[in-house]
């Protein structure tokens, strides 16, 4: 052994070894360094300052160039082109696809960002550095893993079902991406503003599950078969949950158009997180169970069933599967936020911001949730999830759904400010759903201060007398 | 439970995530539940006490590093005692009190381990076995400070240890003596109150301490299911005798009450460690033994407390230089062997979980 403990050789090398914080990064940055950084913040400023401008002085509202909701956009393109004379097709073709293409590159760029995002963040809470190899902070990092996959040989087993082993990876594609059609990004920012697009959503998120079960079915495999079993199960179980909370927000808002329940919530200043919190945690908890996040991923869980209902995919195939499972829970995000969070609105806020970076952010706050779920929660056990489910999600939502009605018909004819009731509603339906829980789980034989019970320290030495003699006394 | 489903079988390991090594269990499994199960061992096998029939007595004691590769400092303590017994060897007591030293860093180190994999295996992604790695790693620096190794180390020989302590390692103990209750308490706030933690780790895997003594069980296994037993207390060897500890024992058996006793036995250990750094006396590390140690004729068996339990050695001399037999009494194989009553009737989980909780170390049931 050297006297001196070992100095790393290199800064990169003695910051791991350190464990720096980010902000440790930049105290010790060159003067040039803060000069740019501190022009890049006045820029930021004043370009604020010209914003401001524009937005008050109202030259921005009906323009084309109004940032703030690119739907204004596709909407002049689209009156300038049927005001040409093109075949009436073309113009809805043309947004249409626009549209199309928006939703791909988001849902792309998400997948990338967010594949970084969780191994990054996760390390973090992990005490670990996680990708900082590739680009700056590893940023490029998602990008060698998809090259990496697609070079991948694709291994299929001999006994697997050849065309039901090939189809699941697309299937299961279909409605990850089918799922943003509703979601508002905007005021006039959405690929298909339903008039039914609760019922949409719910339809669609359930047609993940034919891809699960195929792929389970197909490789022929114990494993495979297990995971798509306890995955079916879970999704049947968890769409009454879903159903039921958003049968609350329904009731409520009285729509069932995702734009309108989004403009309910700025309308009123209120977050339905805030009116409705027991629909938002069971829509929270039954999402995490529907796309197989901790503390609720037993379809795939690592410890028992190795990789659950893609275990034989190989490649680009079990791309496909983790790439799917990222980009739905970012899609839970969208869902969560637009439904409970106020979507693109953030109480007045969005006259300033565009409104697609508010409902980004709070995709990426849903987001971070459940990266932090999955570095911290252990997991449940199947039988414990369905209990769940059946026993407590079910019963209490529909005790909430008949709450929430009497609520929506006393708002309908109340003649005073919207501000009194709601903020009444809210402290009601708070109260409400922490007595209820606590009730219920006392009811169904939930006894905390018993299965807190720690070892003692033993009085005595020796074998089964002296485990008696303590047993006894 | 009447099922009409057919039952198939599960091939679990040699290779998956959670069987800790090169295990494998045959499952026979209806639907979720396990109806039964063959465990089949033999995939890390090294003949070790074959081997050590043809090596002196100073060079078996490498085998018992890779036997049970988590706790290699409580191997070499169980057999650098059994030699001393059949050579009758004098110890330094400076060399007693650097044994119980490493022997309860090799604890504190091992049980973090035992700890953090049963709750990766209980579904929590890693993050408290990343946790406990930061003390184990800082634990391995100082076993790598003193004997140059950081898992196989080697250190403790017939007539003391093979190395004195280097400066730096004093601080650099006391450092983490002081940090490790503040660690403990991290981990007790993060995981003993967890509701999930709780719903999957009580009432699961239960062993009555009738079937725990019948089962011959040793360790936390044993004390987990409320038999207050521990070599260090019935039998003390070294010098635990001089040190005030207490024993946890757990209340019901499940895999919370082994888990917590393995988290409350590093409290312990900690307890006897700031005892031991406070009380070692100044003088040599070790006496000098020959090398080619010639015990006389007899037989010795020695066990000592290591993390999984009765680390117990065997040895025959007929008075030559290499043991006549050489008889290694692993833990991990015997606590194993009541895996197959756990788990029938259980689902895979709980299956997976009470595994966990058994804390096997293949290198040891291979041999």
């Amino acid at each position: 052994m050297s006297e001196q403990p070992m100095r790393p050789a290199t800064p990169m090398l003695r910051q791991i070894a350190e464990h720096r914080s980010l902000l440790q990064r930049f105290m010790g940055v060159s003067k040039e360094w803060k000069g740019f950084a501190l022009l890049l913040l006045g820029g930021l400023g004043l370009s604020n300052l010209a914003i401001a401008y524009v937005v008050i002085d109202g030259r921005l509202d009906g323009q084309w160039y109004d940032i703030r909701d690119l739907g204004n956009v596709t909407q002049h393109l689209r009156s300038w082109m049927q005001d040409e004379g093109f075949h009436p097709a073309v113009p809805y073709l043309t947004t249409a696809l626009l549209g199309a293409l928006g939703i791909l590159s988001v849902v792309g760029g998400w997948l990338l960002i967010g594949s970084w995002v969780e191994r990054r963040v996760l390390a973090k809470f992990q005490i670990r550095q996680g990708p900082n190899r590739t680009g700056p902070f590893g940023l490029f990092q998602p990008i060698a893993d998809a090259v990496k996959l697609m070079q991948k040989e694709v291994v299929i087993p001999r006994v697997a079902d050849k065309f039901l082993y090939y189809a699941p990876p697309v299937i299961i594609f279909i409605p990850a991406i089918l799922g943003w059609g509703p979601v508002p990004w905007a005021g006039k920012m959405s690929f298909l503003d339903l008039n039914v697009g609760v019922l949409y959503t719910i339809a669609i998120s359930s047609l993940g599950v034919l891809g699960v079960f195929l792929a389970g079915w197909s490789s022929n495999n114990h494993y495979s078969l297990l995971g798509a079993m306890r995955t079916v199960a879970m999704m049947v179980s968890y769409e009454i949950p879903i159903s039921l909370a958003l049968l609350a927000v329904v009731l409520l808002t009285g729509s069932m158009q995702l734009s309108t329940i989004v403009a309910w919530q700025a309308n009123y200043n209120a977050w339905l997180i805030f009116l409705l919190p027991f629909a938002a945690f069971t829509f929270l908890f039954a999402s995490t169970a529907e796309i197989n996040r901790t503390p609720n991923d037993i379809g795939e869980a690592e410890s028992e069933i190795v990789a659950g209902f893609y275990t034989e995919y190989s490649g680009m195939k079990a791309g496909l599967f983790m790439g799917v499972e990222l980009g739905n829970a970012i899609l839970v995000g969208a869902m969560m936020a637009t439904f409970f969070l106020g979507g693109y609105t953030m109480f007045g806020l969005e006259t300033w911001i565009p409104g697609y970076l508010i409902l980004a952010a709070k995709i990426g706050a849903v987001y971070f949730l459940f990266v932090w779920l999955r570095g911290t929660l252990p997991r449940f056990r199947l039988d414990q999830l369905m209990g769940y489910a059946w026993k407590f999600l079910i019963p209490l939502s529909v005790v909430q759904v008949l709450l929430v009605a009497v609520e929506a018909s006393i708002f309908a004819r109340w003649e005073t400010p919207a501000l009194f009731p709601l903020a009444a509603f809210a402290l009601l339906n708070l109260g409400l759903t922490v007595e209820m829980v606590r009730r219920w789980a006392h009811a169904l034989g939930y006894a905390p201060e018993v299965a807190q019970q720690q070892p003692v320290m033993a009085t005595a030495i020796g074998g089964l007398k002296a485990a008696q003699k303590m047993r006894g006394g | 439970m009447n099922s009409t489903a057919e039952p198939y079988v599960l091939n679990i390991g040699p290779q998956h995530p959670s069987t800790h090594g090169v295990f494998r269990v045959r499952v026979v499994m209806d639907g979720e539940v396990i109806r039964d199960l063959d465990m089949i061992v033999g995939y890390l096998h090294r003949s070790m006490e074959k081997l050590a029939e043809e090596r002196t007595y100073t060079q078996n004691i490498p085998f018992t590093d890779r036997a049970d590769y988590l706790a290699a400092m409580s191997g070499n303590l169980g057999l650098a005692l059994g030699i001393e017994r059949l050579a009758g060897i004098d110890v330094p007591e400076r060399a007693s009190y650097l044994r119980v030293i490493f022997a309860e860093l090799q604890r504190v180190a091992s049980h973090a381990m035992a700890n953090g994999t049963l709750v990766s295996d209980a579904g929590a992604w890693q993050t408290p076995l990343l946790y406990m790695f930061r003390e184990r790693e800082k634990i391995l620096d100082l076993f790598e400070m003193t004997c140059g190794a950081r898992l196989t180390t080697n250190y403790m020989r017939a007539g003391g240890v093979s190395f004195e302590p280097p400066a730096e390692f004093w601080p650099a103990l006391n450092e983490l003596v002081a940090e490790l209750p503040g660690r403990i308490d991290e981990y007790m706030e993060l995981l003993a109150d967890n509701e999930i933690f709780l719903a999957r780790t009580r009432g699961i895997g239960i062993i009555t301490p009738e079937d725990a003594i019948n089962g011959s069980l040793v360790g936390p296994a044993l004390r987990g299911s409320g038999v207050p037993w521990d070599l260090r207390k019935a039998e003390p060897y070294c010098v635990y005798d001089r040190f005030d500890f207490d024993v946890p024992v757990g209340t019901r058996g499940d895999v919370y009450d082994r888990f917590m006793c393995r988290m409350m036995e590093t409290r312990e250990s900690v307890r006897i460690l700031k005892q031991a750094i406070a009380q070692i006396p100044p003088g040599p590390h070790k006496n000098d033994v020959p090398l080619a140690l010639r015990p006389p004729v007899g037989e010795v068996y020695s066990r000592v407390e290591g993390p999984r339990g009765e680390n117990g050695f065997y040895l025959v001399s007929d008075g030559g230089p290499a043991p006549y037999r050489f008889h290694l009494r692993a833990p991990s194989l015997i606590n194993l062997s009541l895996l197959r009553e756990l788990a029938r009737g259980a689902s895979l989980p709980d299956a997976v979980v009470t595994l966990g909780s058994i804390d096997i170390v293949v290198g040891e049931i291979d041999r």
